[in-house]
């Protein structure tokens, strides 16, 4: 299998007031068609801006994004991206917002068949039976759950993390982790996940990245050839342990003067 | 059962307790009829012009209503473009807020003077100004305070902007929209009433009003006034009816 997404070379700034403000810098990542790649970093350093020139929101100042053999200059539609806030539409169904892409990337997809495919995800990750609510009327979790759903319904090739998992409560994350193995199973994806949790990124990834301090460049790469789907006891055994304490310190070498100060 | 007898039942009484009070005091103070009116002379004195009442009640709702949908129309489109743009945003802001700072019982005699005899149309315009604001106001925060994961998830997907509009920027919006709408509601109605009690044309519930307080007539002054009552809650449960049908969802069910 050929490389999905490559990341080479990619050199950013934000144009502010006061010039340009460097937030990426010569910045090189690639995974693996089928592979998950965990993106951890300091606060700030840039990880956002990563998923949006994945997405083709923006483009780099320097380098290029490249999915599947093509270099990245708008939009695609084989993308699919879920956030730390659910951002699920308050006036749709549960069901009614999985769809939501479908209506964009498939809208002559007969209804039948879109809703079809959206009840077959719901049901993968346990929100049966909660397909007519609305979501307010949902936990967190069942959410976030939703909104995962809708990042899968249109079969993306690239799914897009950005913190998914960041707001819950540390049972329900540790659950909804399980289930992004078991969707791994039945809905394989190239997967980009931002995260601050290092055990997330240990326990999900195949390949854990650190990013630098601002700009961020790559720093340190790991690999994490564990099959999946992985047992949650994973995370407590001594290769994991042993490979947090790797990440940790390369975290703080990321933080650079903040942790000397501290 | 229990709940429906609260919420019928409760607010009759307190409005009887109201109207026997006013009763009381006009009876304790032996007020006549030409320094301030009872309620039990209310109804004697609408039945007297029941056939004024019908038709300019009428005229005024009617042009009321016209000025609304104009505020609504034109609200909602100066809201987008300021919404959409932050350019048109920070050029129309200024000249809106000064523009609503102005007292509208000033701009009356100016907008009578310009379109002499055009009592409609005058009317229909002081309406329009007056109550466009809240609208134009509210649709331009709800678009320009949308998330920016909102947007991202259609943009990312090659959704147009028309799209994003479409379907998450207007639904979101719409809450807010009712809620300045109920503000307008009333808004329009002062409008309304400005133009036919400041203008001598002889036409809607204003100028009936007006022709009460030329005679010292409370009895019918008060009447006008509870006529004026009556249609502005009429109007302001239409949009409460309206806002049910489209915004619903926004409405949290108590727990």
């Amino acid at each position: 299998m050929g490389n999905l997404i490559e990341i080479k070379g990619v050199t950013h700034a934000y144009k502010t007031k006061r010039g340009p403000f460097p937030v990426l810098r010569d910045l090189d990542i690639v995974i693996p068609e089928g592979s998950f790649c965990a993106v951890v970093g300091p606060s700030g350093c840039g990880k956002s801006t990563l998923t949006r020139l994945i997405a083709g929101l923006m483009f780099p100042d320097e380098g290029e994004v490249w999915l599947h053999g093509e270099r990245v200059t708008s939009p695609r539609k084989t993308v699919g991206m879920a956030f730390q806030n659910p951002v699920l539409l308050e006036w749709r169904t549960i069901l009614q917002n999985v769809i939501l892409p479908l209506e964009i990337v498939a809208p002559r997809m007969p209804r039948r068949e879109k809703e079809a495919r959206a009840r077959e995800l719901l049901a993968l990750v346990g929100l049966e039976g909660n397909e007519n609510k609305r979501p307010s009327e949902l936990s967190g979790g069942m959410r976030q759950r939703a909104s995962l759903c809708r990042s899968l319904v249109h079969k993306p090739d690239v799914l897009i993390l950005d913190e998914p998992f960041g707001a819950l409560d540390a049972f329900t994350r540790e659950d909804l982790w399980q289930t992004m193995h078991e969707l791994r199973v039945k809905e394989p994806v190239t997967a980009v996940l931002i995260t601050h949790d290092l055990r997330e990124s240990v326990y999900l990834g195949d390949q854990v990245v650190v990013l630098s301090g601002r700009p961020a460049t790559t720093q340190y790469v790991m690999d994490i050839d564990l099959p999946g789907p992985r047992p949650l006891e994973m995370i407590y055994t001594p290769e994991s342990v042993e490979r947090l304490a790797v990440l940790r310190k390369q975290i703080q070498i990321a933080q650079g003067r903040a942790e000397v100060e501290a | 059962m229990n709940i429906t007898w609260q919420k019928v039942l409760v607010p009759l009484i307190a409005m009887a307790v109201l109207l026997l009070a006013w009763e009381a005091l006009v009876w304790y103070m032996g007020w006549p009829k030409f320094k301030m009116a009872a309620p039990s002379d209310l109804w004697p004195a609408y039945v007297r012009f029941q056939e004024l009442f019908w038709i300019y009640g009428w005229q005024t709702l009617w042009r009321t209503i016209a000025g609304l949908l104009l505020a609504v129309v034109f609200g909602t489109l100066i809201g987008m473009v300021m919404g959409l743009s932050r350019i048109m945003n920070d050029a129309l802001y200024p000249i809106l807020v000064g523009f609503n700072a102005i007292p509208k019982a000033t701009v009356v005699p100016v907008v009578a003077l310009m379109f002499v005899g055009q009592h409609d149309f005058n009317t229909i315009l002081i309406a329009f100004l007056i109550s466009f604001f809240p609208i134009a106001v509210s649709v331009a925060i709800g678009l320009s305070t949308l998330e920016p994961e909102y947007r991202d998830i259609l943009r990312s997907l090659g959704a147009s902007r028309f799209t994003v509009f479409w379907k998450i920027a207007l639904p979101k919006t719409l809450p807010e929209f009712f809620g300045a709408l109920k503000v307008a509601v009333t808004l329009a109605f002062i409008g309304t009433n400005l133009v036919e009690i400041i203008t001598p044309h002889g036409r809607g519930l204003g100028h009936l009003f007006q022709s009460a307080q030329i005679n010292s007539d409370f009895p019918l002054m008060f009447a006008v006034l509870i006529a004026l009552a009556v249609l502005g809650i009429f109007l302001y449960y239409i949009v409460v009816a309206l806002e049910r049908i489209f915004a619903g969802w926004a409405e949290r069910s108590p727990t």
